[in-house]
């Protein structure tokens, strides 16, 4: 699975991490949350809403620091993809995705545009756009750095199905061909199966993975009886 | 636009009327005015004084524009800097012009620096204010958006943070201006020995009030042009992106 001279796996243990409750109370939100991808594999985190997933993908991202523990990084760039999209509103959607990455050529550019059918959007401002093309914006800034690590926080959520479905496809297709470590966030247990090599389980606050499983490539192609026993593996799993 | 013509030119006629029946030393007719204007341009006296109030008029307010920028900005940004920082803001806030005017001239002497100080400090307080609302407003998840892509702190301040603030900043500009252009006038007339305040006071003592508008309306006038050539345009620049209201 790991390509050649790969960046290095993601490995993250995160001992404690609390926050200021509002009533001024120190509350821990992530305890003993541990898990580690292989350079190129795909992770579902997926629990309950407001368990803090949201949280460990912050401290993954090296945006939080505040936490007991240690998390090793590949090596390169980070690909971010926030539950919303994040664009810069005084900017187009090619100002917005060459800002985070400046060194992408055109031919590259335009294809990553292609390939998320946003060609027709280039000179658009994000007060233009559906949410479901700001998302694909979102997508194609978090692949125009050729991260190493690529972190999707919910990234279809409140979408319409169809439409989720069909972004899910371009970016399964877009995650095989790079071979990027991926972190996916979701409360979707389809999603996740369909999109992870790996999905860990947390539990509800304060949120530990409780279970692991490895779903055996190819997603695409899965029968719907060993989608089916993955997902009562997960039931099984969840509080 | 035609009401707004209607409205000057019901005061360019109440101007004449009150000229005709009044005494004409206390308000000299239109005619009399443009004649006081030709002499002072043909010698080249309003251009020069003209010429060095707008240079005060400048300096001071990039003066106040970039201090009250860094320290709104830090203010809104670190609470400890703005609980430092606030109580000297609010008494500068209510201090009046002339009083901030007078110390520096008592203090520094009567001199150029002196006098730009003046002005920019008066200035300084509403600018510090306005751009601290913009700091308190910036969106943290777009700044996370920015650490997330490792943009560079030059990067995150010109993409991020300054077209974020610039409604603020354009909000200052307009209150600002209008302020310094006042107060340097005040700063001259008391205590330079050019400009167009210090026509002012010339005119003042010479009781002659042709003179004081020959002074006083073209650099109105001028003020206004930089507002509307100006101003305006980087406000409708900045928000260029905004949608447009259907």
């Amino acid at each position: 699975m790991s390509p050649a001279g790969a960046p290095g796996p993601l490995d993250v243990r995160i001992a404690r991490k609390r926050v200021a409750s509002v009533a001024g109370l120190e509350v821990e939100i992530l305890s003993n949350l541990a898990f580690r991808l292989d350079a190129g594999e795909v992770g579902a985190l997926i629990g309950p809403s407001g368990c803090g997933k949201s949280t460990a993908m912050r401290i993954v991202a090296g945006l939080d620091s505040a936490f007991e523990g240690a998390v090793a990084r590949p090596q390169g760039p980070l690909g971010m993809v926030f539950q919303e999209p994040r664009l810069l509103p005084w900017r187009s959607v090619e100002d917005n995705i060459r800002l985070a990455a400046p060194d992408i050529g055109e031919a590259e550019f335009a294809a990553l545009l292609k390939r998320l059918s946003l060609a027709d959007h280039r000179a658009h401002f994000p007060s233009e756009l559906s949410l479901g093309l700001a998302r694909r914006v979102a997508l194609a800034r978090a692949f125009a750095v050729r991260p190493s690590l690529l972190l999707l926080d919910e990234p279809f959520v409140s979408l319409d199905a169809p439409l989720a479905r069909a972004l899910r496809g371009e970016l399964l297709a877009l995650v095989g061909e790079r071979a990027v470590t991926t972190v996916l966030v979701t409360h979707d247990v389809e999603e996740a199966i369909r999109l992870a090599d790996r999905i860990f389980v947390l539990s509800p606050r304060p949120a530990r993975v409780i279970g692991e499983i490895r779903v055996r490539p190819p997603r695409e192609g899965m029968s719907a009886a060993e989608a089916r026993s993955i997902k009562a593996d997960i039931d099984a799993l969840s509080p | 636009m035609a009401a707004r013509l209607l409205s000057l030119l019901s005061l360019l006629a109440l101007w004449i009327v009150a000229a005709r029946f009044g005494d004409p030393r206390h308000l000299p007719g239109p005619l009399a005015v443009f004649a006081a204007m030709g002499k002072a341009a043909a010698s080249g006296e309003l251009f020069a004084a003209m010429a060095i109030t707008m240079a005060r008029v400048a300096a001071s307010f990039l003066l106040a524009m970039a201090a009250g920028a860094a320290l709104g900005y830090a203010m809104g940004r670190r609470a400890l800097v703005d609980r430092l920082a606030d109580p000297w803001v609010v008494v500068l806030l209510n201090l009046p012009a002339l009083v901030i005017i007078v110390l520096l001239y008592i203090w520094a002497g009567l001199n150029e620096a002196a006098a730009i100080a003046a002005v920019a400090l008066n200035k300084l307080p509403n600018a510090t204010v306005t751009i601290r609302e913009g700091a308190r407003a910036l969106d943290p998840a777009l700044d996370e958006m920015a650490r997330a892509f490792a943009f560079s702190p030059w990067k995150r301040l010109r993409h991020v943070v300054l077209p974020q603030l610039a409604p603020y900043i354009a909000a200052a500009t307009r209150s600002g201006l209008s302020l310094v252009w006042k107060i340097v006038l005040v700063v001259e007339l008391i205590g330079r020995p050019n400009g167009v305040g210090f026509e002012i006071n010339e005119a003042f003592q010479l009781f002659d009030v042709a003179m004081l508008l020959a002074y006083a309306l073209p650099f109105t006038a001028a003020m206004l042009v930089v507002e509307a050539l100006v101003v305006q345009p980087f406000e409708r620049h900045v928000s260029r992106w905004r949608p447009r209201p259907a």
